[in-house]
């Protein structure tokens, strides 16, 4: 029985689940990433995500293609950024609240929309994002089955840690957005906007989590929207940035953990109750919560017993 | 030498209800140490702010080297050779030196990569260049504040300033830093040829540094003087409008008992860490004891744990002959001691309560403004909060207003009017006249040193080492959360700065 457990637990399975399920979560943390550097605390991520899942599978089944989907989710992704932005950083509302709001408009938004457009049965089989095969890497035991023929966004996502880590801590714009979330007004003095940076970053998680929307509609589900799909996964990508505080790859890491625990979840589900195994990555993200809470602390004890520097 | 760097031709700016400069002009020569003097809101900064591009003038025209300033905004006067160091510095914690000098103009590789060596690079030399030591790769975060400003000015001249504005650069410094840092002044000065314009209300140190002085008063510029022909009364009178007395408060009686004894006292701060380390001081009626201490060196912790906001780790506090030690702030002010919080809006005051029960605050349960502990005589508190208000010169919209509507000076009246009137043995003062203008200052004092003729102890803490000097009939350094000297008038400023700084004074020890 534990064998058995154990066996399926550890499986290629699992870990090429654990892909799949990491790659929207890691796709809205990059997003995420880059307004908590800007200084913005978002919790609309979730709703960001599901309008992208929804209008990548509205503009596949228009169109009849899936790129047309993915063209459609970056336009949503850029006003979905922009509407952020003009009340976080134009008016200077409270962010907590415009990321509720956020959410909930997108809840109602997108099943008002599927309903009148789909009908209640929805939609389904509209034209998806294509799996990626890599020839020569199926002779690769256990690795070849995991990393092989899985999504393209699945593939995407890692090209995109790699450039937004490049980003944040490598190119001069980089600087500015950790500046702008920082220290805003040593940006200003500097001559360069903040603000500018703010909605920079703003555009860029609408863009990130629209295509970890896309990924779940047109991707994971085969161009099948359903109503509330990101089902609170940007709050677990939220988690994931705090964890990481906001670095690309540490981000994608925790998304990674998150994504494992899933993969978990799904495997026991033939042992124990489902209703039970689905808690299990959201407990893991109170964990992490409770590490980060506890590493800050003992930064602060370490930074305190550290003195600063006498005059040279 | 006699070419014009900046001249300001007739700048008006007017924030919503305020005219915070009024028809300013004025030249300031190329090569020269221009200081500009004021009280608080006379408008030093806001001016400076225009030069710096930050605030677009109502009204006038600025010239820089000869040509017109058109577009306000800092990028345009770093472009024409403009550089700031501002009050509150504008660096980012968590980038070295090197990453903060070069911010938004970073050398970079293959046109979209942030070349950290070059940026080193370009540090080391500037360091080199200018004599000004600092490690290009350390995070600012970790550096003092001395070191801090080094950077800020390392910033400027990376930017290719010709004209450097420092607003109140030694206001965090210890006296030697400040040493340092005129050095610094005279040395761009005379060996780079620029001119350097610093905003500052420490007379004594327009006297030293500057060569020009202007000084400004309720926005407008009332006079330009060169500083051989001035003194620091005239220069005084002219920022207050009035002749000033900036006498000798006069002293009076002698000391009688000890009032506040605090023994071998260990207090942790917020972090957990030892911030008073076993330390002892006492004082005795009519007496006032200075503290000297650069911030964070245990001074807010102690004055916490004396006045019951803070544990006591270790250790006694006595005030008036009685065990305070452990408890509550009410019951030790029941002792007989009041506190002049140093952060008057996060301890001070209630910011959204009216000047009224700001007043009261403390003085509610008395029977002649409470019937029964219960009813409040509202005529009679009213009454006595405008004869406050009336004694403590407080300048405002009435006693009716919220206290968050006045001005930070007439906000600490209101503080100073609570806690003097409740005439104590035992006065806690922290930061009395930090924010705080000329005119008021002088106001604090007296009413300290009154309060001190009149057979009160008091313990002052302050950053201002010039306040500290004057009040002080000892003063004591802290460093670490240990005293390290104790001294008598007259004051050595070198000495009790270097004090500050941990140096042992007479190797006389702390513990004693």
């Amino acid at each position: 029985m534990l064998e058995d457990i154990l066996g399926s637990i550890f499986s290629a399975g699992t870990f090429n689940q654990m892909l799949r399920s990491a790659t929207p979560v890691a796709l809205a943390a990059l997003g995420g990433a880059m307004t908590e550097h800007a200084g913005i605390m978002n919790i609309g991520m979730d709703g960001m995500i599901l309008m992208g899942a929804f209008f990548g599978v509205l503009g596949s089944y228009l169109f009849g293609s899936a790129a047309a989907g993915v063209a459609m989710v970056l336009a949503m992704g850029v006003v979905v950024g922009l509407f952020f932005a003009l009340f976080v950083v134009k008016f200077r509302s409270d962010e907590f609240i415009i990321g509720t709001a956020l959410n909930t408009l997108a809840l109602g938004l997108t099943s008002f929309l599927s309903r009148s457009i789909f009908g209640t049965a929805g939609t389904k089989g509209n034209p998806a994002l294509p799996t990626v095969h890599i020839p020569g890497l199926d002779s690769i035991p256990f690795l070849g089955q995991v990393l092989n023929d899985n999504s393209l966004f699945v593939y995407l996502t890692w090209a995109l840690v790699l450039v937004m880590w490049l980003f944040v801590y490598k190119t001069p714009y980089g600087f500015w957005l950790r500046a702008s979330g920082e220290k805003p007004e040593t940006l200003r003095t500097a001559g360069i906007a903040p603000e500018k940076m703010k909605w920079l970053a703003s555009i860029l998680c609408g863009l990130f989590c629209g295509l970890a929307g896309a990924h779940l509609s047109l991707g994971q589900l085969q161009g099948t929207f359903a109503e509330n799909m990101a089902n609170s996964r940007g709050y677990i990508a939220f988690a994931c940035v705090i964890f990481s505080k906001a670095n690309p790859v540490m981000a994608f890491v925790a998304a990674l953990m998150f994504g494992f625990f899933d993969a978990i979840g799904l495997r026991l589900q033939d042992y124990i109750s489902s209703d039970l195994t689905n808690t299990i990555p959201y407990i893991i993200t109170v964990v992490m919560m409770v590490y980060v809470v506890v590493r800050s602390q003992r930064r602060k004890r370490r930074a305190g017993g550290r003195l600063t520097r006498k005059q040279a | 030498m006699d070419e014009i760097a900046v001249r300001f031709e007739h700048i008006s700016m007017a924030f919503p209800g305020v005219l915070a400069n009024d028809d300013v002009s004025l030249d300031i020569k190329k090569g020269e140490v221009f200081a500009l003097v004021g009280e608080n809101g006379a408008g030093k900064s806001t001016l400076m702010n225009v030069l710096y591009g930050i605030n677009t003038p109502t009204d006038g025209r600025v010239f820089i080297k000869g040509r017109e300033m058109t577009d306000f905004d800092p990028k345009t006067a770093i472009s024409m050779g403009v550089g700031m160091v501002h009050q509150h510095f504008m660096l980012v914690p968590s980038f070295t030196v090197a990453q903060n000098i070069v911010l938004s103009r970073e050398p970079r590789k293959g046109k979209v990569f942030f070349d950290n060596a070059a940026a080193q690079r370009k540090t080391r030399e500037l360091v080199e260049e200018y004599g000004l030591e600092v490690d290009p790769a350390e995070p600012v975060e970790e550096l003092s504040v001395g070191l801090q400003q080094r950077v800020e000015i390392l910033k400027t001249l990376y930017r290719g300033a010709e004209i450097l504005i420092l607003d109140e650069p030694t206001a965090v410094l210890t006296p030697q830093e400040t040493d340092e840092l005129f050095a610094v002044i005279r040395r761009v000065v005379r060996e780079k040829g620029m001119t350097v314009i610093i905003i500052t209300h420490k007379l004594y140190e327009v006297m030293a540094i500057s060569d020009r002085v202007g000084v400004m008063r309720k926005g407008a510029l009332v006079g330009v003087r060169n500083t051989s022909d001035v003194d620091e009364r005239t220069l005084a009178s002219m920022m207050v409008g009035r002749p000033m007395l900036y006498d000798e408060l006069e002293k009076t009686g002698a000391p009688g008992d000890v009032m506040i004894q605090v023994q071998n006292l260990t207090v942790r701060d917020n972090r957990g860490l030892t911030a008073v380390d076993g330390l002892s001081l006492s004082v005795r009626a009519g007496e006032v004891l200075g503290i000297a201490a650069i911030e964070g060196n245990g001074q807010s912790e102690l004055i916490e744990a004396i006045t019951g906001m803070r544990k006591i780790e270790s250790g006694h506090v006595t005030i008036c002959g009685q065990d305070a030690t452990g408890l509550s702030p009410g019951a030790i002010r029941d002792l007989g001691l009041a506190h002049v919080p140093e952060d008057r809006l996060a301890t001070g005051l209630s910011r959204d309560a009216t000047v009224t029960d700001n007043l009261l605050t403390g003085k509610q349960r008395r029977p002649e403004f409470n019937r029964f502990r219960f009813h409040q005589r509202t005529s009679t508190i009213e009454r006595y909060a405008r004869e406050l208000y009336e004694k403590f010169d407080i300048r405002g919209a009435g006693t009716d207003v919220t206290v968050g509507s006045m001005s930070g000076g007439n906000m600490q009246k209101v503080v100073i009017a609570r806690e003097f009137s409740f005439d104590s043995p035992v006065l806690i003062v922290a930061q009395p006249t930090r924010g705080v203008d000329v005119g008021a200052i002088e106001f604090i004092h007296s009413r300290i040193i009154a309060r001190r003729n009149a057979g009160c102890a008091i313990l002052l803490c302050s950053a201002d080492l010039d306040e500290v000097f004057r009040l002080s009939d000892r003063i004591v350094t802290l460093y670490e959360g240990k005293i390290t000297g104790e001294y008598t008038g007259p004051y050595s400023k070198q000495e009790i700065g270097l004090g500050m700084t941990g140096a042992r004074h007479d190797g006389k020890e702390a513990a004693s």
